[in-house]
């Protein structure tokens, strides 16, 4: 039953468009509920000590206060990941960064709470200040956290993929480079808000602009001790989200505890300043890439050194950290591999996810690194990584099961777009252009609590109205997946986008989608709505063949029709056919679910990093800089992604100028940085501005022209072939500005964001005759934990650590990894 | 003491009894449920807050309620006229110039004001009036698109009337 | 959300009221002119008027004449200069200057004598109550030290008028009205180069206008340096204006913007200048002056010798434009703006 897409690939209004232009769309701060309570958090105003003593009578006097809270309300602990639930909702004892919630007060209306929640006083016995990973590695003691690697190092890991000493040993060429990342925030628009209330019946509801509804529904049973049956959270539309909004965060859990108490709706809007101290975003990397080259620019191993400033709680850390590592070899064929990533505990706010989550700060890493080799053996870069890139169908050192790649038509698409062969060391002096590539997972293969359910869950309703529901967990942040929910099953069902109503993230109402993160939504949730819309479309095609006497295998679901594909005349509207439907069988109610396939990585650490199907992208950056100064500007960008198929190419030309949006700010502009006073004279460790005005994120003047270009191969494993968007293209975007940087000038800027002053301090070096270069010097020691050997799929390995202690005595080979590992390596081993 | 407040809003006369430390933000979302306008940081620093005041976009959030007395406030739920949607808001939803939709209000005013006073702006133009508004999604140019196509339709008598 | 506090709210008629008024008690009495400094540092309890009186519906600061010279009242809009004809065809370099401040909206609310007066600016304490407690405050509001330079013993805080170093450039006078009197002084002579008490003007005293004397022969020009083409304060910024006779300059005025806690004068340079050509030379060593002056300080965006350092190559384009040289291509790339438009 092929026949032309209806919906599915042609540009078009996306269904929630009419809201959003008319004001309608009701974000969590919109929500205005009768006899509605106003929240204020007091929030740290040190970065790590003791709680001696709060005094709270101040505020609690004050009229029109109906409740204030301190952490004694809130004694169970709780976090994204099992592995780390260490966040309070209030601070019970120590607070660990300027920004952490103390107290709240809940009030008549804001300004009240404000004035109240400002009387509020706290008694501190300072502990010492860690403004830095240096810090935190040279001073075990006082641990920020009783949990933990060791010392103030939250996690350490170390594996290794193959014999890679031998393999860099016996290299042409080594190269070894340290490069580091600066911190950098989401700065979605909208500042996180949240609405309680306790329901007539007695349960509570909890409405929150979160990513994640699933695992706030979760968190909140847990931390308030109430069981998840008996609480409803919806997801509002997010006002941007770009992973800010991943984590069950302290003023939600609060306003749902007042809520309960008090029996009236509490509702909490973060100040902006409240959001840079939320955070969980890029974290600051150090890293250290050597690899072994051939004369031909083949790698033939790579060892990988992470430092990541994890700030002061556990948040997606653990991830966060093993995502440094994770990525390299599912976009370039490395035959032997190692990575060891260390994060430590600081007293600044949470890192987590944002965007391309870990793999940003070593994308930078590896692409600039690949550019001096090029440069080095003389090969332009584009060959070179034409000639490196990852094989299809193929499964990488790290046991990674890579499928579809179109990373080699991106990269030629961006070098014939951007007129690369005449450009490339050819502009004047000033002008420069620089290529890099990315890959990014279409969904984490695991979910953040281990388990055997689905990660995505569809159901339709479908009655005689003729028009169809359907409910998923999804959230809409302004990607546009409740476009793609409706979307997939107006084309499935042969009706118009309009007959079909999403009802998403409500944990009352919808089956469990674990959340708009990890580029999982529409590979997922797609997969999902269309197995519950094709079972939909069984149905009714039983009941209207029945009915009319066609035989199903002719039917065909179009233009809002159930006709017969050999006498289109012959059949029925969409509506009487759920009729007859609903007549042969009852209500009509289908499901669908979505689980990824299991990962061949068996590994401690093999849980990050898999995934159903990898997006590819490639771009070319223009810039342009001012010998004297340094200034920088970038003109134009070409960029090629590998989504395989476009479900609506308005939303996916918006996700790709979106990341290259946000891939410039962190090039060029933004950071999340801090300012440690004077330690004789103060302990004071404070965010340098949490303004939307200082810190920097590009306007309407800053951005270049974007030269957009879609790679559509539809890839099996994708709802109608469909991969990312939301994530990849952002990625390649920070090392091409460095390599176009020092194609118009010649230094190496080897440290995120490439601002002006390392320019010219380069420059400067490259006049004294000194290193052309502003990056950062030797990466540190580290006491790294035992190395975990896993022998690479094309040597033979199954999957598991070599050393591992549980594993099994006699190694059981998987049969099909090992044929699959010794097709896809022979020629490109020896 | 509250304030009492006689002034225009989208073109109906309103009247409201305000805390008199609120803003123009605070008493449109708060006193008068028009939570179309939105914020962003309260500071001037995003645009996401812009209202025309007098026919002039300015943000909300920097303005004391006090100064709003007699006079006339449009704010994105007035844009549309009779049920019927300005051509920039056709524009801007069909073309993905809003994603997540939360700058949207704060750039549809900025936009319509500009061509109200300049019915044809070249894409320079266009940048700079808008550039007082800060978007994290699009990368602005499906706005600057939209605001291009809004152009033609307004010219071809495809306004709302 | 960030909210005002309490206040008390009165709005004159007249300069005479307002001026009436603000002598009440000049100590925590402000005017509020647009609002676009006042509102958000008060969001912030930088400043915590007990008392604003409100300079909207004083329509006599509201006027621009241009019959002689030009004489803008202090109540005129960023916008309503930029739109102004004149101000566009004759004062290039305060065109320049204020189309470059803030936004288009901002521009529609801010006004010049807000402009003029507008606070000194420190990412020390350009921050919320709460921010500066984490730091125990500093010697500008609620505090003692200066964290910016621990052993100074008085604030550094930055000038961050755009317009004001465009005005002194062009010579310009502004009107000041007490309820005791008025007194007219030369632009540069209202700053002082201290970041708390930074105007010479008195608590009591209004700014009513701005004045220019008249343009015949001056040619002008504004360079701005800051991150984004739009939004930013400057971190460094010259402002440069020149009667030429022919070739030869006749007189000369350089004011540096955003490297001190006023707008600075690069006095001797522009001595220098007169009855001189333009050379690159000449343009070199009056940047060397420029670049020797500035000072400034770890308190704005970007680092200070990195400013410093790009003061001598502002000075530099800014000569250059003077001279005639096609400098569109140079300033749209550093303003990120095409500056051809505003809106
Ligand atoms: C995000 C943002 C970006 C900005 N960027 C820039 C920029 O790039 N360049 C720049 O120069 N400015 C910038 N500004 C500051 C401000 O918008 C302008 O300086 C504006 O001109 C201030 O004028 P106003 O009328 O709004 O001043 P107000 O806030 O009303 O007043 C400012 C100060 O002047 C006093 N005052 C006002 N009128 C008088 C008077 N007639 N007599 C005596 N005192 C008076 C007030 O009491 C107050 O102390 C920015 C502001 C924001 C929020
Ligand atoms: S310069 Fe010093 S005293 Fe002045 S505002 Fe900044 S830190 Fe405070
Ligand atoms: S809310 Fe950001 S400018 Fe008004
Ligand atoms: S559409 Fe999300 S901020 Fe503009």
């Amino acid at each position: 039953m092929t026949r032309p897409r209806n919906v599915i690939g042609k540009p078009r209004r996306r269904v929630d468009g009419r809201a959003k232009v008319t004001g309608q769309t009701k974000f969590a701060d919109d929500i205005m509920l009768p006899r509605m309570l106003h929240c204020k958090l007091l929030r740290s105003t040190v970065p790590h000590a003791k709680i001696v003593r709060i005094n709270t009578s101040k505020a609690a006097a004050v009229d029109g206060v109906a409740l204030v809270l301190t952490g004694e309300s809130f004694p169970i602990p709780y976090g994204i990941l099992p592995v780390s639930h260490d966040e309070h909702a209030l601070c019970p004892d120590v607070v660990r960064f300027v920004g952490d919630p103390v107290a709240a007060v809940v009030a008549r209306d804001e300004a009240t709470a404000d004035r109240a929640v400002r009387l509020i006083d706290v008694e501190y016995e300072t502990l010492r200040t860690f403004a830095s990973p240096a810090d935190s590695l040279a001073y075990p003691e006082p641990r920020i956290h009783d949990y933990g690697d060791f010392g103030n190092v939250h996690k350490a890991v170390a594996l290794q993929f193959g014999d890679v000493d031998a393999a860099i040993a016996g290299a042409d060429h080594v190269f070894d480079d340290t490069f580091f990342f600066e911190g950098n925030t989401h700065l979605p628009i909208e500042q996180h808000a949240t609405v309680a209330t306790k329901d007539p019946d007695g349960k509570l509801v909890v409405y929150s602009s979160t990513q994640t509804p699933h695992y706030l529904h979760r968190a909140l049973s847990k931390a308030l001790a109430i069981p998840a049956a008996h609480i409803r959270v919806v997801a509002t539309p997010n006002g941007g989200g770009f992973g800010g909004k991943s984590d069950p965060f302290n003023h939600e859990v609060v306003v749902a505890h007042a809520a309960m108490r008090l029996d009236r709706p509490v509702k909490i809007a973060l100040t902006r300043e409240e959001v840079f101290y939320c955070h969980r975003g890029r974290h600051p990397v150090l890293m250290r890439f050597r690899a072994g080259v051939t004369n031909d620019g083949r790698v033939t191993g790579l060892d990988l050194q992470t430092l990541l400033d994890g700030g002061a709680y556990g948040s997606y850390g653990v991830a966060s950290t093993f995502y440094t590592g994770a990525l390299q070899t599912v976009t370039y064929d490395i035959p032997t591999y190692r990575f060891r990533g260390c994060r430590v505990f600081t007293n600044k706010p949470p890192c987590g996810p944002k965007r391309g989550h870990g793999t940003p700060q070593s994308r930078f890493g590896q692409e600039v690194q690949l550019d001096k080799i090029a440069e080095k053996l003389v090969i332009d870069p584009a060959d070179l990584r034409l000639n490196i890139v990852q094989p299809p169908d193929s499964l990488t050192a790290n046991f990674l099961r890579v499928g579809t790649i179109g990373l080699a038509d991106c990269i030629k698409k961006v070098v014939e777009r951007s007129g690369w062969r005449e450009k490339y060391r050819k502009l004047p002096l000033g002008r420069g252009v620089g290529l890099a590539c990315s890959s990014y997972l279409s969904g984490a293969g695991l979910p953040i609590n281990w388990n055997d359910l689905p990660h995505s869950g569809v159901q339709l309703k479908l009655d005689r109205s003729g028009g169809v529901t359907v409910f998923c967990g999804a959230t809409e942040i302004g990607q546009g997946s409740d476009d793609v929910l409706v979307g997939i099953v107006a084309e499935v069902l042969g009706i118009e986008p309009f007959d079909v109503r999403a009802v998403t993230g409500d944990t009352d109402l919808t089956p469990v989608d674990l959340g708009s993160y990890s580029s999982r939504v529409t590979l997922m949730m797609g997969n999902a709505a269309i197995q519950a819309a094709e079972r939909a479309r069984e149905l009714i095609a039983d009941g209207v063949s029945a009915k009319l006497d066609i035989p199903k295998s002719r039917l065909v679901f179009a233009d809002r029709r159930v006709f017969d594909s050999e006498d289109p005349d012959k059949g029925t509207s969409f509506r009487e056919a759920v009729c007859m439907a609903e007549a042969k069988f009852g209500t009509i109610g289908t499901t669908g679910s979505y689980t990824p396939p299991k990962s061949p990585a068996k590994f401690k650490g093999g849980g990050v990093g898999p995934s159903p199907t990898y997006s590819y992208t490639a771009c070319v950056v223009e810039v342009d800089v001012d010998p004297e100064t340094g200034w920088v500007t970038v003109p134009r960008v070409w960029i090629a992604h590998d989504i395989g198929c476009s479900l609506n190419p308005v939303l996916v030309r918006g996700q790709v100028e979106g990341g290259v949006y946000m891939g410039l700010g962190e090039a060029l502009m933004e950071e999340q940085v801090f300012r440690r006073l004077p330690a004789k004279l103060s302990h004071a460790l404070v965010h340098k501005f949490p303004s939307i005005l200082e810190y920097k994120s590009p306007t309407f003047l800053d951005m270049p022209e974007v030269f957009t270009d879609l790679i559509e191969h539809p890839d099996p494993v994708g709802p109608f072939g469909a991969k990312e968007v939301g994530q990849g293209p952002l990625l390649p975007i920070m090392p091409a500005v460095a390599n176009a940087v020092y194609d118009a000038v010649g230094v190496r800027i080897d440290s995120i964001p490439v601002t002006p002053e390392k320019i010219l301090r380069a420059l400067e070096a490259k006049a004294a005759g000194k290193a052309p270069r502003s990056g950062p010097g030797a990466f540190p020691e580290i006491p790294w934990p035992e190395t975990l050997h896993v022998t690479p799929p094309w040597a033979g390995g199954d999957g598991r650590a070599d050393n591992d202690p549980k594993r099994p005595t006699h190694r059981k080979v998987d049969a099909g990894i090992e044929a699959k590992a010794a097709g896809m390596t022979k020629e490109a081993r020896s | 003491m509250k304030l009492r407040l006689n002034f225009s809003v989208n073109g109906e006369s309103a009247e409201a009894l305000v805390d008199p430390d609120k803003t123009l933000l605070e008493v449109l979302r708060e006193d008068l449920q028009l939570t179309g306008t939105k914020h962003g940081c309260e500071l001037g620093e995003c645009g996401a807050c812009a209202v025309l005041l007098d026919d002039q976009p300015v943000l909300s959030c920097l303005v004391v309620s006090h100064e709003c007395e007699g006079r006339s406030v449009v704010t994105v739920e007035g844009l549309t006229v009779d049920g019927r949607l300005h051509p920039l808001q056709e524009c801007f939803a069909d073309l993905g110039a809003s994603q997540c939709g939360y700058c949207t209000p704060g750039i549809l005013i900025a936009a319509k004001a500009l061509l109200d006073r300049e019915p044809n702006p070249s894409r320079d133009l266009i940048r700079e009036a808008l550039s007082g508004n800060l978007c994290r999604c699009t990368g602005y140019q499906q706005i600057l698109d939209a605001v291009e196509a809004s152009i033609v339709r307004l010219g071809e008598g495809g306004d709302q009337k | 959300m960030m909210r005002l506090p309490s206040y008390r709210y009165r709005a004159p008629k007249t300069v005479q009221d307002a001026a009436a008024w603000l002598a009440e008690s000049p100590g925590d009495t402000m005017l509020l002119a647009g609002g676009t400094d006042l509102i958000p540092n008060m969001k912030r309890r930088q400043q915590a008027p007990s008392t604003l009186v409100g300079l909207r519906g004083v329509t006599e600061l509201a006027q621009v004449d241009d019959r002689d010279g030009l004489e803008i009242g202090a109540g005129v809009t960023l916008s309503a200069l930029v739109h102004h004809d004149r101000v566009h065809a004759r004062y290039p370099g305060l065109w320049q200057a204020v189309g470059q401040i803030a936004t288009p909206l901002l521009r529609n609310m801010g006004t010049i004598g807000g402009n003029i007066c507008l606070d000194t600016r420190c990412t020390y304490y350009d921050q919320s109550f709460e921010w500066r407690q984490a730091i125990n405050f500093c010697m500008k509001k609620d505090g003692d030290t200066c964290w910016v330079a621990t052993s100074s013993d008085k604030c550094l805080a930055v000038s961050s008028t755009d317009a004001a170093p465009a005005l002194i450039a062009l010579g310009a006078t502004v009107r000041l009205v007490s309820a005791t009197g008025t007194r007219d002084v030369a632009l540069t002579d209202l700053y002082a180069n201290d970041g708390m008490h930074y105007l010479t003007r008195r608590a009591d005293e209004i700014l009513t206008a701005v004045t220019l004397p008249r343009a015949e022969g001056w040619r002008s020009t504004y360079w701005k340096l800051r991150r984004r083409g739009s939004f930013d304060f400057p971190v460094a910024a010259v402002a440069a204006a020149a009667r030429f006779d022919g070739d030869r300059i006749v007189e000369a005025r350089i004011v540096l913007g955003a490297v001190a806690s006023r707008p600075l004068e690069v006095l001797a340079a522009a001595a220098r200048l007169a009855g001189q050509t333009l050379t690159d030379d000449l343009m070199a060593s009056v940047a060397d002056d420029a670049y020797t002056l500035a000072k400034p300080m770890d308190n704005t965006d970007f680092e200070l010798v990195w400013r410093k350092k790009t003061v001598r190559s502002l000075v530099t384009s800014a000569l250059r434009e003077l001279r005639g040289d096609d400098m569109r291509a140079a300033r749209t790339k550093l303003a990120r703006h095409p500056l051809l438009v505003i809106s």
